[in-house]
């Protein structure tokens, strides 16, 4: 059991995580699902897709409309999380969790799967973390305390492919991973490891994982990644995704632990859904009794954010029309550098949101079937029954890999000849040995030909059991190199994860800021523009990091990231006392004893009164509900006519409400009325209160109101200063 | 480099054309089954030096002696009977440990007490 608890107000301790990893054991082996509730009410609402909601959790932004509900979806919530420290790793798989990822997959640094053995210690990785037991151990120590602080369980992902395979299954399994990647067809068509020695490795590796109960993600995505016209290898890809299943199946595996990897192939502006919809159906339906795990698309991402917010949303209405057990996540900014904390929030939010937002649209809209969707079904199915037909002829599989079969870019049988070819005598890792004929391995989850000794029925007595009978015996080593560890790190990050503050997106104290900003002109001189602005605000290694040609003369829309060399310590900041709001009781009493009369408007040519009617309105909880008199004027009320009326009817508050407008009509506004109040001599008499989305008190003081109130505001809010400044400006006679 | 190929979809599909849709996934699994089989035998009738490693870490052994036991055995010639089995017989006869063992085989020791059993052990390690 960890032996710290999360504070919800304190960053994790991250010093405190490395301590007594030696004696750490995770708490449970395999993967956990959500259990999807059927009719949940969450809310206003009633949901057919949902599972139970979390103890602690950051709702969509919009929650605030419906009462702070934050649904969770029924599916698995991939997000992926690898900068290369993956102690700084950890503080941002909190926020994933908080966001509702229950998916936590850990890519590994180049090079991992090429490395014959195991790696140790904690050294720093490239494009991804080395995956090593003490890695592991820290993580799902982590992950355990973060399951508590949101109150659901959360799945640790990683990789079983490379040279080390096996070794790299057995740490998963004694380190409580729930969920890895395995597909031999990976190492041998994108990593060049030898074919037979992937396929014998990939038995042992299966037997393993199943026996630690460990989800397998397959690796039949990679096909869309790698070929060149993507949407073309749809016939290839269930072939792949159905050689990974079969061998999984004979070697052990539930198929209930086995999920396809499958992505959407193509992206607008292509015809998305009319080429990804077939594929999607024709999956589904060779592949019953197996799980889908969703993948966005990656392949037709760049730097456009939003571009590829729309693909990955359409990405999960493909999942909402068939089926996902997992919907994984790509962060918005992976086209442009390793994903950063916000945007990987960004890519989960994109798949909750959508995801419950098309809550149950299979209720009310189904796929037909029959027709074109049916006619490409069938064809997509045919033409990979017509593949797996050639690659018997053809010897089989090695000698189908001999002849690039895979990852041509043709729609077969179509070839173009550009599919990888690999010698099946070559590549890396070539040691493949026939077992003698009194080979043993005395230790569970073996695969294979295995003589136990006569009288011995479980393997694994014969030396008093193995480590996954008897974890104790698990080998810790904790670093093997002096400079290149967590500890060193840890030393240099730790004033910006304790009493110091600057921008991080990625390690802790990185300094890395970005601002979007157009610039009139055409793209080059954008370009250097941007950058030269950049140094003139004093960033370091400033990047451009997207550009956008709104029109090729008018201009182009950029955004930069880059450095700065600016520490905050927040206990020197100067910053408005908080305030602090009365009690509903509080403020009854005191309207009681002393009614309080307003008037209130929405002024200029503004026809939006849904803010000001909710700080109002009784059925909102507006401040009517605490006793307060206010006379509701309307919508576009000249502010004449709203000093007039506050005259009139004897108010001690005028409330004016403004949108943000062009000409910066809002701050006009309320200027004008204090102006006017001024001029009329009866200033001294009102409460004068500004609203808007964009208004603070700091603007509507400045601009001669009392206070302001801007977006997020509640009726109790403005009832309780009404009654604070009332009481300290009005006292009563 | 494979070989072109416009698509000729229309023509090799003949006899698919009558297939239920049942039947097609039948044949679908029937042909990826028979694909992997031979796979799946090599599996079962071979080993590796990953495998060998993976079956020394369950017996509670570290990586780095796993590793080096593994190469030592590699050429001894005796991987083939097993790297767990080196080590759990070598623990037997010498009434060492499993842990103590597997260091002494790490460092090349023991490897001839291994002879009797195995048959050769060749000595280029």
């Amino acid at each position: 059991m960890p032996d710290y608890t999360l504070d919800p107000h304190r960053k994790m301790n991250i010093e405190k995580i490395m301590e007594h990893l030696e004696d750490y054991r995770p708490r449970r082996k395999g993967w956990t699902w959500r259990q999807p509730i059927l009719d949940q009410k969450i809310g206003p609402f009633t949901y057919c897709q949902t599972s139970a909601g979390l103890k602690a959790s950051q709702p969509l932004p919009a929650a605030g409309f419906f009462g702070g509900i934050d649904p969770q979806p029924e599916c698995t919530l991939t997000a992926e999380i690898a900068s290369g420290r993956f102690e700084d790793d950890l503080r941002r798989m909190r926020m994933a969790a908080y966001h509702g990822a229950d998916h936590i997959m850990v890519i590994r640094t180049a090079g991992q799967s090429h490395y014959d053995g195991l790696l140790e210690g904690t050294p720093e990785g490239i494009g991804g973390v080395p995956i090593s037991r003490k890695q592991l151990r820290a993580t799902r120590k982590a992950l355990d305390m973060i399951e508590d602080e949101v109150g659901r369980e959360i799945n640790l992902h990683s990789y079983v492919s490379g040279v080390a395979g096996p070794e790299v299954a057995v740490l998963l399994a004694e380190e409580g991973v729930n969920g890895a990647h395995q597909d031999p067809q990976y190492n041998v068509l994108y990593r060049n490891i030898n074919a037979v020695r992937s396929f014998v490795d990939a038995a042992e590796a299966k037997n393993v994982m199943n026996w630690a109960e460990i989800v397998q993600i397959d690796g039949a995505h990679n096909a869309n990644a790698t070929a060149r016209e993507a949407w073309k290898v749809m016939p290839e890809l269930l072939v792949q995704h159905a050689i990974n299943c079969a061998y999984s199946v004979k070697a052990g595996m539930p198929k209930d632990r086995i999920c396809l990897s499958t992505v959407p192939p193509t992206a607008p502006p292509a015809p998305a859904l009319r080429l990804d919809l077939p594929y999607a159906v024709a999956l589904r339906e060779l592949f019953v009794g197996y799980r889908m795990r969703a993948q966005m698309n990656t392949k037709y991402m760049e730097s456009d954010t939003r571009e590829v917010t729309v693909t990955h949303t359409l990405n999960v209405l493909l999942s909402r029309l068939t089926s996902a057990d997992i919907q994984s996540t790509i962060t918005p900014d992976e086209g442009r550098n390793v994903p950063w904390h916000y945007n990987t929030m960004n890519g989960i939010n994109t798949a909750k949101q959508a995801l419950v937002g098309m809550d149950g649209l299979l209720e009310m809209v189904e796929i037909k079937r029959d027709g074109i969707l049916g006619d490409r079904v069938r064809e997509l199915k045919e033409r990979a029954v017509l593949f797996l037909e050639e690659m018997m002829e053809t010897g089989g599989y090695f000698a189908a890999v001999e002849q690039g079969f895979f990852v041509d870019s043709g729609l077969y049988p179509e070839r173009n000849g550009d599919g990888i070819v690999r010698d099946i005598k070559g590549g890396v890792g070539t040691e493949v040995l026939l077992r003698a004929p009194d080979y043993f391995a005395p230790v569970c989850g073996h695969f294979g030909n295995n003589h136990r000794p006569k009288g011995v029925d479980q393997a694994c007595s014969t030396i008093s059991g193995c480590t996954f009978c008897v974890p104790e015996k698990i080998k810790w080593i904790d670093e093997l190199d002096d400079e290149d560890n967590v500890n060193k790190r840890l030393q240099e990050g730790r004033p910006y994860r304790e009493e110091k503050l600057t921008p991080e997106v990625q390690w802790a104290g990185d300094g890395v800021v970005s601002m979007t900003l157009f610039l009139p002109t055409d793209l080059r001189t954008a370009h250097f523009a941007a950058l030269e602005i950049a140094k003139q605000m004093g960033w370091e290694d400033a990047e451009v990091i997207h550009k956008q040609v709104m029109h090729p003369a008018e201009g182009t829309v950029l955004e930069v990231k880059g450095k700065v060399k600016i520490t905050i310590d927040p206990l020197t900041l100067q910053m408005p006392e908080e305030e602090e709001r009365l009690s509903e009781e509080v403020i009854r009493q005191k309207v009681h004893e002393r009614p309080m009369i307003g008037v209130a408007a929405t002024v200029g040519e503004d026809e939006h009164s849904v803010g000001l009617r909710e700080i109002l309105d009784i059925k909102h909880g507006g401040i009517e509900g605490f006793g307060m008199k206010f006379h509701y004027l309307g919508t576009s009320v000249p502010i004449s006519k709203v000093v007039d009326a506050a005259l009139e009817t004897g108010a001690e508050v005028i409330m004016i409400s403004t949108i943000i407008t062009h000409g910066d009509m809002h701050h006009l506004n309320m200027q004008k009325l204090h102006n006017l109040c001024v001029e009329r001599g009866v200033r001294d008499r009102f409460i004068l209160v500004g609203g808007g989305t964009q208004v603070t008190h700091e603007l509507a003081w400045e601009w001669g109101m009392d206070t302001g109130f801007g977006r997020g505001t509640k009726g109790i809010d403005v009832a309780s200063f009404l009654v604070k400044y009332r009481e300290e400006h009005f006292p009563p006679k | 480099m494979g070989i072109q190929r416009t698509d000729d979809y229309e023509t090799r599909r003949g006899h698919l054309a009558k297939l239920s849709e049942k039947e097609l996934e039948a044949r679908f699994w029937q042909l990826a089954n028979q694909v992997v089989d031979p796979l799946l035998e090599l599996a079962r009738t071979h080993t590796s030096p990953s495998i060998e490693r993976s079956v020394l870490l369950r017996m509670g052994i570290d990586s780095l002696t796993a590793k080096a036991i593994v190469e030592k055995a590699l050429l001894k010639g005796v991987l083939e009977h097993g790297a767990g089995q080196c080590v759990w017989r070598y623990a037997e006869i010498s009434g060492l440990e499993i842990v103590e063992a597997a260091d002494n085989l790490a460092c090349g020791e023991g490897w001839e007490s291994l002879k009797g059993l195995f048959g050769e052990v060749k000595d280029n390690a």
